[in-house]
C-alpha cells in the first residue's frame, strides 16, 4: 500500500469520525447511579431513540458525589449537551453566571397546565425557564401505626414523645453523621412557625440568623431535645443505620425523604405509615419539602437542538409516567399516573395539597452556608446550651457570603 | 541535558500545580461564577477561623500519637527478627494491616468503635464496664481516628526496621558481645546507632502521614461531631468541594504545605548536621 493511499484512508476515517460526532450525538451526563433510576433512564433513552433514530444519545452515569464535584468543571470548560441537576437555588446559582441555556419556549400553555403549580417558579428566574423537572418526592414523617398515632399538632408530637420515652423507646429515629438529616427539623419547624415566605428569605440570606424568629425555631427544637425525643448517639450514625431502630420497633417516627420506602423490609412495611409534619402556628400555611430533580442544557453545549428535543420529551406525561413508575417516585407532570403503590399514593396526595414546595435546606441556601449551619444544627442537638455561639457563627458566615 | 525530562515533569506536575494553588488562594471563587481578586483576605479569614485551629490541633495530636508507631514498630521488629521456623509467615501477618487498603481499615474500626453495635462495647460489656461513645464525642472521635490509623502505621515502621536490622554489621555486634555487652546495653549501644538512617526514614514517613491524614477522617467521622475531629487535609477538601469555597480551600492547602515543609525541613536539617559530624 502506498503512502498516499494510506493517507487517504486516514483522512477519510478522520472525516467520518468528525461527521459521526457532529450529526446528532447527544451527550447526557446523569447522576442516576442507583439501580432503579438508572434502569428507568436507560429505558427512557431507548424510547427517545426509537422516536428520533437520527440522534445518537450517549448517557454517562456518575455517582451523586462525584457528579456534584464535576458539574462545575463541565459547565465552565467542556459541557455535555444535557446535565441532570436540582431545581430552585441550586439551579439559579448556575443561571446567574450564565452557565445554563434558557428553554422557556418549551413551556407552551399546554405544558404549563400539566405541571405542578410550584414547578414553574422552581425552574425559573424572572419568568424565564432554564430546565425541565422530571420527578420530586416528599420529605415527611414516616411512623409506625402500632406505636403512635399521626401527630397533627406540635403538642400532640410532644405528648407522643413523652409517652414513648416513658416506655423506654427512642421516639424519633435520626442519624446526623452526614449532617443533613438534622436540617429537615430546622426547615419544618421554621416553615410551620414562620411560614414559607420567611423561610425563603432566610434561605436567600436576607434575614440574620440571630433574628428572634430563628431563635423561636430553636426554642421549639429544644422542647423535643428536653423530652429525649431523638435517637441517642445520632452523631455517629448515618440515616441508613438509624432507620433500623424504626423497623425493630425501638423508635416510632422518622423525618426523612421518600427514598426510605424501597429500604423498608416487608415485615415492617405493613406497620409503616406517612404523614405531614405537624402544624405549629395556625396561619403559617402549608408548605412541604419536596426536592425536585431536573435536566438542563449547558449554555456552551454543542448540540442544543437535539438537547431541546430531549428536554421536551422528558416533559411529556407518558415519559414522566414511565420514568416515575420505574423509580417509584412522583411525576411533576400531573397528568402522568404514578405507580400504584401505597406510599407513592400517599406522597402524591400530600404534595398536591401543598401551597408551596421548599427544596430542603442544603439545596435552598448556598453550599457554603449550608455546611456551616448544618454543623451548627448537629452541635445544637448535642449541646443546646451553646445556641448563642452557634447562631453567631452561622450569622458571621451569612454576612460573609451575602454581604449585609 | 539528562535531567531535562525529569525537570520538565517536575515543573509540569509539581511546580505548576503549586503555583496555581497559590494563585487561586488569592481569589474568591465558587467554582462556577467569575473569580475575583481577594488579596490576603482568605488567609486573614483562615487565621480567624476557629475550625482551622481545631484542624491544626488535631494534626498535632495525630503527630504526637504517631510517636508511638516507631517505638512499637521497632519492638516488634526486634521480636520478629529471629530465625525460627515459620517466622516469615508471622512477619507477613504482622505486616498485613499495612497491605490492606486504608479505607478497609477505616471501615473495620468504624464498626469496632460503633456506639450501638460495635465490638468494643460488646467487649466492655463482657467485662462489666459501661459502654463508651467515642465516635459521638467531641473529645473522643479524634482519638478513635488516631488509634485506627496507628495500626497500619506501626506495621509500616516495623517493616522498615526489619529491613534495617537485616543490614546490621554482625562484626560490630560480635565485638560488643566480646566486650561483655548484652541485653539492653547491647541493643542501646551496638544496634540502635546503626539504625540511624532508618530512624530518619521512619520519622519522615510518620510526620508526612500524620499531616496528610485524610482517609480515616472521611471513612470514620467525616470530621464530626460538627468539626471536632477534622484535620487540615479534610477541612481543605470540605471547604473546596462541599462548601464550594475554592480560594479558601487553596489557602488551607498552602498553609498545610508550609507546615509540612517546615517539619520535613527540620528533620532533614538534623540529618545533615549529624552526617557532617
Amino acid at each position: 500500500m502506498g503512502a498516499s493511499s494510506m493517507r487517504r484512508i486516514v483522512l477519510a476515517a478522520l472525516a467520518f469520525a468528525a461527521l459521526g460526532a457532529r450529526a446528532g450525538t447527544l451527550v447526557v451526563n446523569a447522576n442516576t447511579s442507583d439501580p432503579a433510576p438508572r434502569a428507568a433512564w436507560e429505558a427512557a433513552v431507548q424510547h427517545f431513540q426509537r422516536e428520533h433514530p437520527e440522534v445518537e444519545v450517549r448517557l454517562n452515569v456518575y455517582d451523586h458525589e462525584s457528579y456534584k464535584k464535576a458539574i462545575r468543571n463541565w459547565l465552565t470548560a467542556a459541557p455535555p449537551d444535557v446535565v441532570f441537576w436540582f431545581a430552585g437555588n441550586r439551579m439559579r446559582q448556575f443561571v446567574a453566571p450564565g452557565l445554563l441555556a434558557e428553554v422557556s419556549e418549551l413551556y407552551t400553555p399546554e405544558v404549563r397546565a400539566q405541571l405542578h403549580p410550584s414547578a414553574l417558579g422552581l425552574i425559573g428566574v424572572g419568568g424565564r425557564q432554564y430546565g425541565v423537572p422530571y420527578t420530586y418526592y416528599p420529605v415527611g414523617l414516616y411512623y409506625r401505626r402500632d406505636l403512635v398515632a399521626a401527630p397533627r399538632t406540635w403538642s400532640e408530637l410532644l405528648a407522643a414523645c413523652e409517652r414513648l420515652a416513658a416506655q423506654g423507646l427512642e421516639p424519633i429515629a435520626i442519624g446526623t453523621r452526614e449532617l443533613w438529616p438534622a436540617a429537615a427539623w430546622f426547615d419544618y419547624i421554621n416553615l410551620r412557625l414562620n411560614g414559607y415566605a420567611f423561610h425563603m428569605r432566610l434561605m436567600d440570606g436576607r434575614v440574620p440568623y440571630t433574628d428572634e424568629r430563628v431563635r423561636a425555631v430553636f426554642a421549639h427544637w429544644r422542647e423535643l431535645l428536653e423530652r429525649r425525643c431523638f435517637s441517642r448517639n445520632h452523631a455517629s450514625s448515618t440515616w441508613q443505620e438509624s432507620q433500623a431502630l424504626l423497623y425493630q420497633g425501638k423508635s416510632a417516627m422518622m423525618l426523612i425523604g421518600h427514598y426510605i420506602v424501597p429500604q423498608m423490609p416487608e415485615a415492617a412495611k405493613a406497620q409503616m405509615d406517612f404523614t405531614a409534619f405537624p402544624a405549629i402556628r395556625a396561619g403559617a400555611g402549608r408548605a412541604e419539602e419536596a426536592p425536585m430533580n431536573t435536566l438542563h442544557i449547558p449554555a456552551r453545549a454543542r448540540n442544543k437542538e437535539d438537547a431541546r428535543k430531549f428536554l421536551a420529551f422528558v416533559l411529556r406525561a407518558d415519559v414522566q409516567q414511565a420514568l416515575n413508575q420505574a423509580m417509584l417516585q412522583i411525576p411533576v407532570n400531573l397528568q402522568a399516573r404514578p405507580a400504584d403503590e401505597r406510599f407513592v399514593r400517599l406522597g402524591r396526595t400530600h404534595l398536591a395539597q401543598a401551597e408551596h414546595l421548599s427544596q430542603y435546606f442544603d439545596r435552598d441556601t448556598t453550599e457554603d452556608l449550608a455546611q456551616v449551619a448544618m454543623k451548627g444544627f448537629q452541635e445544637f442537638m448535642l449541646h443546646p446550651q451553646r445556641l448563642d455561639g452557634i447562631l453567631q457563627t452561622i450569622e458571621q458566615s451569612r454576612q460573609r457570603i451575602y454581604g449585609r | 541535558m539528562l535531567l531535562a525530562p525529569a525537570g520538565l515533569l517536575f515543573c509540569l506536575f509539581v511546580l505548576y500545580p503549586l503555583a496555581a494553588n497559590l494563585w487561586l488562594s488569592l481569589h474568591h471563587w465558587d467554582g462556577a461564577g467569575p473569580r475575583t481578586w481577594a488579596g490576603l483576605e482568605n488567609y486573614r479569614r483562615l487565621f480567624a477561623d476557629p475550625v482551622f485551629f481545631i484542624a491544626a490541633g488535631n494534626n498535632l495530636r495525630w503527630l504526637a500519637g504517631y510517636a508511638l508507631a516507631p517505638v512499637v514498630g521497632l519492638a516488634l521488629a526486634v521480636l520478629l527478627n529471629q530465625a525460627l521456623y515459620g517466622m516469615r509467615l508471622v512477619r507477613s501477618l504482622f505486616f498485613m494491616p499495612f497491605v490492606v487498603s486504608q479505607v478497609v481499615v477505616g471501615l473495620v474500626f468504624a464498626w469496632f468503635f460503633h456506639t450501638r453495635f460495635g465490638l468494643l462495647n460488646e467487649l466492655l460489656a463482657q467485662v462489666g464496664l459501661p459502654p463508651v461513645a467515642l465516635l459521638d464525642s467531641e473529645r473522643g472521635a479524634i482519638f478513635a481516628l488516631i488509634l485506627a490509623s496507628l495500626w497500619p502505621q506501626t506495621a509500616y515502621c516495623m517493616i522498615l526496621y526489619l529491613t534495617g536490622l537485616a543490614t546490621l554489621r554482625p562484626d560490630l555486634v560480635e565485638a560488643a558481645r566480646m566486650d561483655g555487652a548484652s541485653g539492653w546495653r547491647l541493643f542501646r549501644h551496638a544496634v540502635l546507632p546503626q539504625l540511624r538512617p532508618v530512624h530518619f526514614i521512619v520519622g519522615m514517613v510518620c510526620v508526612v502521614a500524620a499531616l496528610r491524614s485524610f482517609d480515616y477522617v472521611v471513612i470514620m467521622t467525616a470530621g464530626g461531631p460538627f468539626s471536632s475531629s477534622t484535620v487540615l487535609a479534610y477541612y481543605m477538601y470540605e471547604q473546596t468541594f462541599v462548601a464550594a469555597r475554592y480560594g479558601y480551600g487553596a489557602a488551607i492547602a498552602t498553609v498545610l504545605l508550609a507546615l509540612m515543609s517546615a517539619l520535613v525541613g527540620a528533620l532533614l536539617w538534623r540529618l545533615l548536621k549529624n552526617e557532617a559530624r
